[in-house]
């Protein structure tokens, strides 16, 4: 392993990375390298205008006679739909919810990054690329990132042009905050529901697509497999979950943009419907699942208060701006009323560890040491299991100095919503949070084009494996599903579409029918299975085995044993599962079930990359990989790959194949947040 | 807490329905009231009874699936969503009344999930603004006032979930359709088309079958964003406007 | 609907106007009476600007109620299947009246123009063409004032309402603040109308008028 040291005492990489460990041994298979082939060379400013125009374009009168497949209404379905239908071409999207609008894009609270430096506090296109890139763990693509930040500032001027309010300063210009562990406010917000005023945006834009007949939209319904035919993904299956019916439809190319699989770990702040399903059956059919054990967790969600708990509930994160982290210093303090615990007896935890950034380090570190200190037993809230798990967020000093009006206004609305589901009053009690899987880095291999492996298959948004290597930075969701959807994708579809329309193939072709069959079979077999365990509990169970061994710290003996548990789980769901009601209607156990029995797959995949990947990097720390301080330790010289792996067949092994991240732009640097 | 469910049973939008009652016990105050039906459905499901089917998702309040009229009141008791609805606001020993949204524009598919597809209609009608991808002025070029913006933005909040025409004794959609005009409405950019989008989505509102408006003020109460009754004075106003000018 | 409503409200304040006319006595009030038709002469006819009131007057009721019976029907269809449970969170009882209490006061205005102006009816078997003596006669009828301050109530609830209802229809509600006032202005109005008419009935019955 080839590396040096720099000026500023930093490792560079100057040679690919060599792994030397192998913790996965057994559970996969060792593939060919991959790379990929439609990277962007040139300096890095230009590779992104160079490409775009290199890439063949449609001629509008042909744009017509090309069908495309959307999956997904969410900010990067939802975007996409709308620009391509825009241009011209026949759009198909798909949503399991029953309108477009109810995308889980919509819970997204805290704001979008831009870097318009309207602040003038030294932001730029390369200073958000870098925080990007930095903020990933260096474990993303150079290139994709800085494409990333250089069109974030035409998100928000097309925001603006659709409408949404974003907030805005007295002048009327729009206004920024800091957000997330960033020293430059370059975050755009609407109050605290940046995501469903997006999101609304991008909904509406589409709306005036199926209005003027360029998209049409099938509401409630559920893909349930990718068509391949001949090498190309040529269309999908699809539920009607209104009548049940399987319908097939075909197009030129398909693009999923279905969302992230966080619900793979049952409660998560996702919604209760997000699932991997659709990017599973295309991973089944031979799309590579790239770093898959990479998951963010949020550090400010609300506590879990009982068994019952079907979610978690995220508060933006934007909170910690003013809110102060802390835990008694003594466990005898913890059931106390926090009111009465002196300054002297309280740990501000963040502020003492880390105070250049206090409360507002990533949100990885915020998330593990409050894991830490309840692991301690100085967590507080009522006990769940053997532990407190809560830490407080604390008002009364911003209170204080900015008065409760100011506070109120800034924070209200989620003030309200803790108030609601917690019934405390956090303006006069502390609040109480504790972390919560809240997104995944992780998803379906991209090239640069966000064309998958399979030729015709294009992911977008928090489906592929993205931009955001083992961490996403607060406020780049949005960012990233816009992008995608607005300006990326139809610039690079493009490029594959100049070839199309592509052969007619019909209902009848023996893949189409393949694909079909399998659906239906499927679906025959959850409701003959008769057992006696409903689907949730099986989800239940393996979110459980996913949080305890593959959360916030993962550990080799942790993993191993969640592999034995996860196959045994299987195993015992496909023989002993119970589902009710007809194949005929609409029937929410029978949706379940197909997404739980995926999700069963997925945990599988996710620990063996998460036991091969012996480092720790951003989402994912590995209890083997830590420094001294109990901080992420990163292994560049064996793991500076992205984790690339191939569906194995039924029962067997999946097939592990790694690009090389190289880096010229940026040099590789171990985080230190001290 | 123990309680008695009334919840109303439809197998399809063409099957008859009824209200049937369940007993469910052990029900704990810290559960939001769909978490109560997960029990619920639990418990029919280990009998062999099919779940009583329900919209939700995101289950924080926000994405607008749930949609339940709970003891006669959208939403239930508290003004909120009835994923925000937790078991603390009802007594041990209570009855409580589970039904769909009633409305000719919103059809029942099964036991407690509409059809709000109309919705979508309207806002196809004219909910928008057209902008092209790519052909947006620079963001900061078109300043916006502050006290407009944050109008907009307090109308924009609105979640389509449909709890005003539910509560409407109309059913009238017209505080769904008002907040829409005046959010894009009291946008510089939203002007070019305020005063067709009005004229359109109003005749896409009446062609839905939902009802006229007259200004009872249920959705106000029964909206969980808290979308106040001058929506609908703007609808109203701009309706008139755009009626003066012949469109 | 609203701007008939509007018309209404403007004619129910100045016949209340006129009625009060009966507290000066018998002379004050039927020269009003007459002078309401003399007015405008000799430019119009006799009772010329009276039946131009009373044409704008039936336009308005037949606009009124037809709108009133559109909505009525649209209501109605809008939701073909009712509520098991239904409870008001917010809404005043006269919003939900409008429907009831409209028909209220449309049957008692055909009584009440029987009993006043088309065939002037006397309740109590008196007199017929003095104005100011056929009132006397009707309130001096117990149960001749209660319908008429039954009808009193309807009109006050209709009024709270439509007051309100008119100015938001009529886009002129577009603040919290624009909309309290017209709230305000519908229970002034509905307390000074219908308490300015129901003076007197009241005074009738108890003899302050005679």
């Amino acid at each position: 392993m080839a590396s040096n040291v720099d000026v500023s005492g930093n490792t560079v990489l100057t040679s690919p990375p060599v792994q030397q460990s192998d913790d996965a041994h057994g559970y996969y298979t060792p593939g060919e390298p991959i790379r990929d082939t439609k990277a962007p060379s040139g300096p890095i400013k230009d590779r992104w205008t160079t490409h775009k125009m290199n890439n063949r374009l449609v001629n509008p009168a042909n744009r017509r006679k090309l069908d495309i497949i959307i999956v997904g209404t969410g900010l990067a379905g939802g975007a996409a739909a709308a620009t391509l239908g825009e241009a011209g071409y026949n759009v198909k999207s798909f949503c399991y919810q029953d309108s477009p609008r109810r995308a889980h894009s919509i819970a997204a609270q805290g704001g979008i990054n831009a870097a318009k430096n309207y602040k003038e506090d030294g932001d730029s296109v390369y200073r958000l690329f870098y925080d990007t890139v930095k903020g990933g763990d260096y474990r993303s693509r150079e290139s994709n990132v800085y494409r990333l930040a250089e069109v974030s500032t035409n998100i928000i001027d097309q925001c603006v042009a659709q409408g949404v309010p974003f907030a805005r300063e007295y002048g009327g210009l729009l206004d920024n905050r800091s957000f997330g562990g960033v020293q430059v406010s370059r975050t755009f917000y609407a109050r605290g529901q940046t995501g469903q005023q997006l999101l609304i945006g991008a909904y509406q834009a589409m709306e005036r697509q199926v209005a003027a007949g360029t998209v049409t939209q099938y509401t409630r319904h559920e893909m349930l497999e990718l068509i391949v035919a001949d090498g190309k993904a040529r269309g999908i299956v699809a539920r009607d979950l209104v009548t049940g019916e399987i319908e097939t439809h075909l197009a030129d190319v398909v693009v999923l943009a279905s969302g992230g699989y966080g619900n793979v770990f049952y409660l998560s702040t996702n919604a209760m419907g997000s699932n991997v399903t659709a990017a599973w059956r295309a991973h089944r059919k031979g799309a590579y699942m790239a770093n898959p054990c990479y998951t963010q967790i949020h550090p400010t969600c609300i506590p879990v208060s009982g068994d019952h708990q079907s979610k978690l509930t995220l508060m933006s994160e934007s909170l910690r701006n003013d809110g102060r982290i802390w835990v008694p210093k003594n466990r005898e303090d913890c059931d106390k009323d926090p009111r009465d615990i002196p300054e002297e007896d309280r740990d501000y935890y963040l502020e003492r560890i880390y105070p250049s950034f206090g409360n507002l380090v990533p949100r990885d570190i915020a998330s593990r040491q409050a894991k830490n200190v309840c692991d301690e037993g100085r967590g507080v809230g009522p006990m769940v299991g053997d532990f407190r798990r809560g830490v407080y967020l604390d008002f009364a000093d911003a209170i204080n100095r900015l008065g409760e009006d100011a506070v109120r206004e800034k924070y209200g609305n989620l003030f309200d919503m803790y108030e609601r589901i917690t019934g405390e009053n956090p303006y006069q009690v502390p609040m109480r949070i504790y972390p919560a899987v809240h997104y995944v880095m992780g998803g379906l291999w991209v090239d640069y084009d966000l064309q998958s492996n399979i030729e015709g298959l294009f992911v977008t948004g928090e489906a592929n494996f993205s931009d955001h290597g083992a961490n996403r930075l607060g406020a780049s969701a949005l960012m990233q599903g816009l992008a995608d959807g607005y300006f990326v994708l139809p610039n690079t579809i493009r490029e594959y579409l100049a070839d199309g329309p592509f052969a007619p193939i019909d209902e009848s072709h023996p893949d189409v029918v393949a694909a079909r069959t399998s659906v239906e079979d499927r679906i025959q077999k959850f409701l003959s299975i008769n057992g006696n365990r409903t689907v949730d509990s099986y989800h239940k169970e393996l979110g459980n085995i996913m949080w305890e061994y593959c959360g916030m710290e993962r550990s080799e003996d942790g993993l191993r044993k969640a592999i034995d548990m996860i196959r045994e789980l299987k195993a015992d769901f496909w023989s002993n599962v119970k589902v009710l009601g007809t194949a005929d209607s609409l029937n929410q156990s029978l949706e379940k079930a197909g997404r739980v029995a995926d999700f069963l797959e997925l945990g599988e995949l996710m620990c063996i990359d998460a036991l091969n990947r012996r480092e720790s990097c951003g989402g994912h720390f590995r209890a083997e990989s830590q420094t001294e301080d109990g901080e992420a330790l990163r292994h560049d010289e064996e793991f500076a790959y992205v984790a690339a792996w191939e569906f194995g067949g039924e029962g067997g092994q999946p097939v592990l194949h790694k690009e090389d991240l190289v880096y010229t732009a940026i040099e590789m640097k171990q985080r230190s947040y001290k | 807490m123990r309680l008695t469910l009334k919840i109303w049973r439809q197998q399809n939008a063409s099957a008859p329905g009824a209200m049937k009652t369940y007993d469910l016990d052990g029900v704990s105050t810290d559960m939001s009231f769909l978490e109560m039906l997960d029990v619920l459905n639990e418990q029919l499901q280990s009998q062999g009874e099919e779940p009583v089917a329900f919209d939700h998702d995101c289950r924080e309040g926000i994405c607008g699936s749930c949609s339940l009229m709970i003891n006669g009141q959208a939403h239930g008791p508290e003004v909120t969503t009835t994923c925000q609805l937790h078991m603390r606001s009802f007594k041990d020993g209570d009855t409580i009344t589970v039904e769909p949204w009633r409305a000719a524009g919103f059809p029942v598919v099964k036991d407690l999930v509409v059809d709000r597809s109309a919705f979508d209609r309207i806002i196809q009608a004219g909910g928008f603004i057209s902008a092209n991808t790519g052909s947006a002025p620079e963001a900061n070029s078109v300043p916006a006032p502050r006290d407009k913006a944050m109008r907009a933005f307090d109308v924009a909040t609105c979640i389509g979930c449909g709890a005003c025409v539910a509560s409407c004794p109309n059913g009238s959609a017209s505080l769904f359709m008002g907040a829409k005009i005046t959010h894009l409405g009291e946008l510089p950019q939203g002007q070019p088309e305020r005063y067709s989008r009005v004229v359109d989505m109003v005749a896409q509102h009446d062609a839905e079958g939902f009802g006229g408006c007259t200004n009872i003020g249920e959705c106000a109460a029964a909206c969980p964003k808290g979308i106040p009754l001058d929506v609908i004075s703007q609808l109203n106003r701009d309706l008139r406007d755009a009626l003066r000018q012949g469109r | 609907m609203a701007v008939s409503g509007l018309v209404f409200i403007g004619f129910v304040l100045s016949h209340m106007y006129g009625n009060l006319k009966a507290l000066s006595g018998e002379l004050a009030f039927n020269e009003y009476a007459e002078h309401l038709r003399t007015l405008g002469e000799p430019l119009l006819p006799y009772s010329g600007l009276l039946w131009i009131i009373r044409v704008g007057l039936i336009v308005s009721l037949v606009v009124h109620v037809g709108s009133a019976v559109v909505l009525a029907r649209r209501a109605h269809a809008a939701r073909p299947v009712k509520y098991a449970n239904r409870k008001y969170k917010n809404s005043s009882f006269s919003s939900r009246t409008m429907r009831w209490g409209g028909l209220t006061i449309l049957v008692f205005l055909i009584w009440h123009l029987l009993n006043f102006t088309i065939v002037k009816i006397n309740p109590a078997g008196g007199e017929t063409n003095n104005p100011y003596r056929l009132m006397v006669d009707t309130f001096d009828l117990w149960w001749m004032t209660l319908i008429y301050l039954a009808a009193m109530a309807a009109l006050a609830l209709h009024l709270h309402h439509g007051t309100f209802s008119a100015l938001q229809t009529l886009g002129l509600t577009n603040t919290a603040a624009a909309r309290s006032r017209a709230r305000a202005a519908g229970w002034v109005l509905a307390v000074v109308v219908a308490g300015g008419f129901s003076l007197v009935p009241i005074f009738t019955l108890l003899g302050v008028i005679s």
